[in-house]
């Protein structure tokens, strides 16, 4: 069952984004440079670090995908790359406001991160179009699956390469911050990055359920009905999954 | 039969390619006119008669990465349309000698283009000398080439049996050519300083030579999940 | 670095809360469409049962009449 587990583990999740949040606005103390606009770091900085986590989790689910040709390899690589936009959503709100409150202007091509989550959103933005526009199932899993592979080897030479761009002499900025945290700054985000990989483990569990669950409704619809699904199915970008019979 | 030698497959495909081409005229002219067409749009747009340094690297890198997003769209859409990609699955040839003939047409699209693009560039738009830029131009030109051949092919690949191809080709490849437009721009704009070439740095051609590799690895190893039927 | 004089609490108030706020949003919009998936797939259940009420008692009727 896909759902075993979910209830322990969003209140895990629960327990450990509310202790985080506390520990972030009372516990932790203000950073001597920045003041009380760092605190956003502890919420924008593991966002970002999930994020692309999950992304390059998200080709090796696919690399997985097309040497086995399981599906629901697919699913679990579509929901991760799903999961992480949305995050990736945050990162780039949370990184605009850290972005006005420190600099004044809501963008700024001074920081590495943000350009280059701009440039990997840009990118992974392209990945449901993708499977919309291809009606064969087999074949959508695997165009989306090489596509998977090929930007998740892309983020992490993009943070490189952006990084050693030319207008770089300026102060990295999140990065100065985040290095050589001082002893309850460190817990606190550590925590923060705890917190941050429940909530996307759990969301993407969530959401991995759900489709099973709406998986296996279509499939009891079809033998209730005794038609068979003759019927164009709709055009559909979510990978598919077989509801009768499935294993966990 | 013989499993032929995948050079051998690369140069008839490239050969097979060039030939339609030269009989169609369906993708160079177009490059080529709009190459120069964006050039007088620059020069409206930014309201400037003459560039150098940093703004002329980039105006003519945009300008022929776009451009190459034309390419990028046509090297296969005869194959998807006329049953190329089925012939070729017929054929006892390794799948990836596919992949190394679109990333030669497209090397051999973009030399031709820059035949025509750089001296209309040095005319229309570019203050210093084209010949002081010339030499080091050649090593930019070179591997920034080869990285928009190499992700071009693999995504081309990916987008022409798609119902939107024409905008998921160049949706999909942008994102994935900004690294070498950095590497290539950065690379290239010192050579455009005025009135002197001033000295390119050594990291440039590094990292686009290794971005090239990798992609090139990457789109060898997943070539053939895309030409399965 | 570059010195970037600490905002004072009224001043930086909001824009950490902004940050928070927009993450708290954001996921709650998740949710949200998540509900929304749910309650649907519970209607579809919903008619399901009934369709296979129906039919049961359906065929009830056809053997009582036998």
């Amino acid at each position: 069952m896909y759902g075993k587990g979910l209830r322990a583990l969003s209140l895990t999740t629960a327990l450990a984004v509310a202790l985080t949040l506390a520990a972030a606005l009372y516990w932790a103390p203000n950073d001597a440079y920045l003041g009380f606009l760092q605190k956003i770091f502890y919420v924008h900085v593991p966002l970002a670090i999930i994020t692309l986590c999950g992304f390059v989790a998200a080709g090796l689910m696919a690399i997985a995908h097309l040497r086995t040709g399981d599906s629901r390899w697919d699913v679990r690589s579509y929901v991760a790359i799903h999961i992480s936009l949305i995050f990736g959503v945050a990162v780039l709100i949370t990184g605009s406001i850290w972005a006005r409150g420190a600099w004044g202007h809501w963008w700024v091509w001074d920081d590495p991160t943000l350009v280059s989550f701009l440039l990997v959103m840009l990118l992974y933005a392209t990945y449901q179009p993708l499977r919309f526009a291809i009606d064969d199932p087999e074949r959508q899993a695997r165009y989306a699956s090489v596509f998977a592979v090929t930007a998740g080897v892309f983020v992490p030479v993009c943070f490189a390469v952006v990084r050693l761009g030319p207008s770089y002499v300026h102060p990295r900025t999140l990065d100065n911050v985040n290095s050589n945290l001082p002893g309850r700054m460190q817990v606190v985000f550590y925590l923060a990055l705890v917190s941050m990989t429940l909530l996307w483990v759990t969301l993407w569990r969530f959401e991995i359920t759900a489709k099973h669950v709406a998986a296996q409704l279509r499939a009891l619809r079809g033998l209730l009905t005794e038609q068979a699904d003759d019927a164009p199915a709709r055009r559909s970008a979510a990978p598919t999954l077989t509801g009768v019979g499935s294993e966990t | 039969m013989r499993r032929p030698r995948t050079l051998a497959v690369v140069a008839a495909l490239l050969r097979a390619q060039l030939r339609l081409e030269l009989r169609t005229f369906e993708a160079l002219p177009a490059m080529c006119l709009f190459v120069v067409t964006a050039f007088v749009l620059f020069h409206f747009g930014l309201n400037v008669d003459a560039l150098s340094g940093n703004l002329a690297s980039g105006v003519l890198w945009v300008t022929l990465l776009l451009a190459a997003l034309l390419a990028i769209n046509r090297i296969y859409v005869a194959d998807a349309e006329q049953g190329g990609f089925d012939a070729f699955l017929l054929s006892p040839a390794e799948r990836v000698a596919l992949l190394g003939a679109k990333t030669a047409v497209l090397l051999v699209y973009l030399a031709v283009l820059e035949l025509i693009a750089l001296p209309a560039f040095a005319i229309l738009l570019l203050e210093p000398s084209l010949w002081q830029a010339l030499p080091g131009m050649l090593g930019a030109l070179a591997l920034g080439d080869l990285g928009v051949a190499v992700i071009g092919a693999l995504v081309g690949a990916l987008a022409v049996r798609t119902q939107a191809r024409d905008l998921l080709g160049p949706l999909i490849s942008l994102p994935l050519l900004v690294p070498v437009l950095i590497c290539a721009a950065s690379w290239s704009a010192p050579l455009f300083d005025y009135p002197h070439a001033a000295g390119v740095a050594v990291r440039w051609p590094a990292i686009l030579a290794l971005y090239d590799a990798l992609f090139g690895l990457i789109a060898f190893a997943l070539f053939d999940f895309l030409v399965e039927d | 670095m570059i010195a970037i004089a600490p905002l004072p609490l009224h001043t930086a108030g909001p824009y950490v809360a902004g940050a928070y706020i927009a993450f708290f949003l954001i996921v709650l919009a998740y949710v949200a469409i998540m509900a929304a998936k749910l309650s649907r797939n519970e209607r579809t259940l919903r008619e399901l049962t009934e369709q296979v009420r129906r039919r049961s008692e359906g065929g009830d009727e056809e053997n009582g009449r036998r």
